[in-house]
């Protein structure tokens, strides 16, 4: 059954004149599929991401989104999460002077109440949020700094896998959460990622990403190019091994030739 | 401009009648508030054509007809104490009522030996009063000084021996009722710090009605001291606030001033530290948290004289409906100051389209081997974290609220003196609808932050 359905959408930056950078995707996931986008940059895969998030610096211009079946684009940013859209963010925000600890309670208390589920107190969460940084191999001093202020890179992308598991969402897009990342920490956050799909068998990830790598060891049951603005290849896992020995130029060629013997 | 005359000759026909109310046996004092009264008289109040004076306007004070507030308790008075005494959270409390020294309210603990904290009004006498007392806060700098010195008669004095150390704060707090007519105070604080003393001191303006509170604090610091100091202005809400802070810091000594203002219909305060001896540190912090059609200028001085001294200053505001905050932040190196390091910072928080902030740096230096640094930021909740917030399904409101908590406890959290962050923090939750018991923010790790 389809999680999310993409049919067609245009956004374009929300400013007079602003460019369009989605120029009509169409994507299905389905509960329980791991996908992975692939694309060179400026492709609008980011862009992708962050409209399904809602962020308001894009304007939808055309075109449809439905989460389990309700009109995902109708819904404000956090009813989205509330019902269980995650962004991992290619550039965390650093939020000095709030803790990581009260910041997910704040947001887990607000998924729960909408799912009319009662909150959980403080040693509850904190319980929750202990079990999570074991898994991904975390400090515990972690839960009591600001979110993100003066984390490295790799730190901000634990941070988001993090959170993803703490907030349990239905669907996880990572937004490029292997980018920085040494092969180390590239391996416990993929274990975390596998970790959070192996427990729910319906729960969806999308995967953003430049490379193959980490592909390697979060497998995806499909793969996506991505070029300005459209997906214009879908496959397997074996189009990201492709895509990584042989470049994206190929893609476009081959899309040359199917257009020029359609006309 | 009548107008103005008349209101100076009001302030000295009060004059007039202090003198012959309180008798004064030291000549001295006599003479230091007779001159400082024919100070105030020649110059009277300051305008907005002067440089200081040109972003606020203090034609509501010039205006208003005060009189010499007595130091009568009442019910508002006993609930201003209930609200904000320390309790068993100061070693010592000195509770002023429009000024003047309350014994019955007042808290005197037991001090280490020639430790001194007492009624100024009371110890006028000591040695430590006439060689300090107008020595630090010239009643030249300022008119307001110079009416404060004409009229000083009571306040604190807090007198630290050298090897004096204090396990906790000493509180004076000053209660200002307004009830009948618009009153006016003039409280005087003086400290007298020798050498390798450490001591917190907290100083809270609280009141209701219309009231004017014309503070001048004295604080002279030997070598080696570690000195806190924290002053939360709470004024009520019709009341005007005008404070001047003058801080003499000898060698090695480290100062740390906090200044939280929340109160008051307008306010301003000078805040002048000057880093007297080498190796000499001041840190100021302040936060203005203020709306509706409330105006706080804050104006600061770090004058370097001697080499070697790092100072850090961070001011943040939260400005609300049409409140307008003014920050003017002077480093001074003089030409022996050499290897002065000094880094200011203001931020600002517009939480509505009509608040105001004028933030303005100001860099005067003489020497060439120093690193001053200073950075200004205003603008509203930023976009980006509220959107982070949210996409963790933390609602609009709730976002904007916690960020702007958030903004102002990174003021907070550097603050030591528990009584003191506390009644900030638990001010903050209130006003943002976050919980009290939950300490959300963090402790900071790195030095600057410790600060």
């Amino acid at each position: 059954m389809a999680l999310l359905e993409v049919n067609d959408l245009h956004a374009r930056i929300a400013a007079p004149g602003g460019r369009e950078i989605l120029k009509g995707v169409n994507l299905t996931i389905n509960a329980g599929e791991i996908h992975a986008i692939m694309g060179k940059n400026g492709s609008g895969k980011s862009t992708l991401c962050q409209v399904l998030a809602g962020r308001e610096t894009y304007e939808v211009t055309g075109g449809s989104v439905t989460f389990d079946g309700k009109d995902l684009l109708d819904m404000s940013v956090e009813e989205r999460a509330r019902e269980g859209v995650f962004l991992g963010f290619q550039y965390p925000v650093e939020i000095p002077g709030v803790t990581t600890s009260y910041f997910l309670k704040a947001a887990v208390n607000a998924i729960r109440k909408h799912r009319g589920e009662p909150e959980l107190d403080a040693v509850s969460v904190l319980q929750l949020m202990k079990d999570k940084m074991q898994m991904l191999e975390m400090d515990s001093s972690f839960m009591n700094r600001a979110i993100n202020e003066g984390f490295s890179g790799g730190e901000k992308k634990r941070n988001e896998v993090f959170q993803m598991s703490v907030v349990n969402p239905r669907l996880g897009l990572l937004d490029e959460t292997d980018s920085g990342l040494d092969v180390d920490a590239l391996r416990t956050i993929a274990a975390g990622v596998n970790k959070l799909h192996q427990q729910d068998a319906q729960r969806s990830i999308l995967l953003v990403t430049h490379y193959q790598r980490l592909l390697n060891y979060v497998v995806p049951d499909v793969v996506h190019v991505m070029t300005d603005g459209r997906i214009v290849k879908t496959g397997d896992k074996d189009l990201a091994l492709k895509l990584d020995t042989q470049g994206y130029d190929w893609v476009g060629e081959e899309l040359a030739q199917l257009n020029a013997s359609e006309k | 401009m009548t107008q103005v005359v008349d209101i100076t000759k009001m302030h000295l026909s009060n004059f007039d009648r202090l003198v012959k109310e309180t008798a004064l046996s030291q000549p001295w004092l006599q003479k230091l508030r007779q001159s400082a009264i024919a100070r105030f008289e020649r110059t009277g109040f300051p305008t907005r054509r002067e440089e200081s004076w040109r972003h606020t306007n203090i034609d509501p004070i010039v205006r208003t007809h005060f009189e010499l507030g007595s130091n009568q308790e009442n019910p508002e008075s006993e609930a201003a104490f209930e609200t904000y005494t320390f309790g068993p959270d100061a070693l010592v409390e000195l509770v002023f009522i429009n000024g003047q020294f309350s014994e019955r309210l007042s808290k005197t603990g037991k001090l280490p030996h020639g430790v001194r904290v007492e009624s100024l009004g009371r110890a006028v006498d000591a040695d430590v009063v006439e060689k300090n007392l107008g020595q630090h806060a010239r009643i030249e700098s300022n008119p307001f000084v110079a009416l404060n010195t004409g009229f000083v008669s009571d306040g604190a004095l807090i007198y630290l021996p050298t090897g004096a150390k204090l396990d906790a704060p000493i509180h004076l707090l000053f209660i200002s009722t307004g009830a009948a007519a618009p009153t006016v105070s003039h409280p005087r604080v003086l400290v007298v710090a020798d050498n390798k003393v450490e001591a917190t001191i907290v100083e809270s303006y609280v009141g209701s009605g219309s009231y004017f509170t014309n503070g001048v604090t004295e604080i002279e610091v030997g070598e080696d001291c570690r000195i806190d100091h924290c002053k939360l202005q709470q004024e009520g809400p019709a009341a005007f606030h005008v404070a001047t802070m003058q801080v003499r810091l000898g060698g090695q000594s480290r100062f740390v001033s906090h200044a939280a203002n929340i109160g008051a219909k307008l306010s301003r305060n000078d805040l002048n530290v000057v880093l007297d001896g080498p190796y000499a540190d001041a840190t100021l912090n302040g936060l203005v948290i203020i709306g509706g059609d409330q105006h706080c200028d804050n104006h600061t001085l770090l004058h370097h004289e001697k080499p070697n001294c790092p100072s850090h200053e961070l001011y943040k505001h939260v400005l609300d409906g049409k409140a307008t905050g003014v920050f003017k932040g002077k480093i001074f190196v003089q030409k022996d100051a050499q290897k002065t390091d000094s880094k200011q910072t203001s931020k600002s928080l517009l939480l509505s389209d009509d608040a105001y902030m004028n933030s303005q740096p100001a860099l005067e230096i003489y020497a060439d081997d120093v690193k001053c640094t200073h950075g200004s930021t205003t603008g509203p909740v930023d976009d980006e974290a509220v959107f982070y917030l949210r996409s963790r399904g933390i609602s609009l409101e709730a976002a904007r609220h916690l960020l702007t908590y958030a903004f102002a406890a990174d003021v907070t959290r550097r603050i030591r003196v528990v009584p003191v962050r506390r009644r900030l923090e638990d001010f903050l939750a209130a006003q943002h609808g976050l919980p009290q018991d939950l300490r959300i923010t963090d402790l900071g790790s790195h030095d600057e932050r410790a600060r």
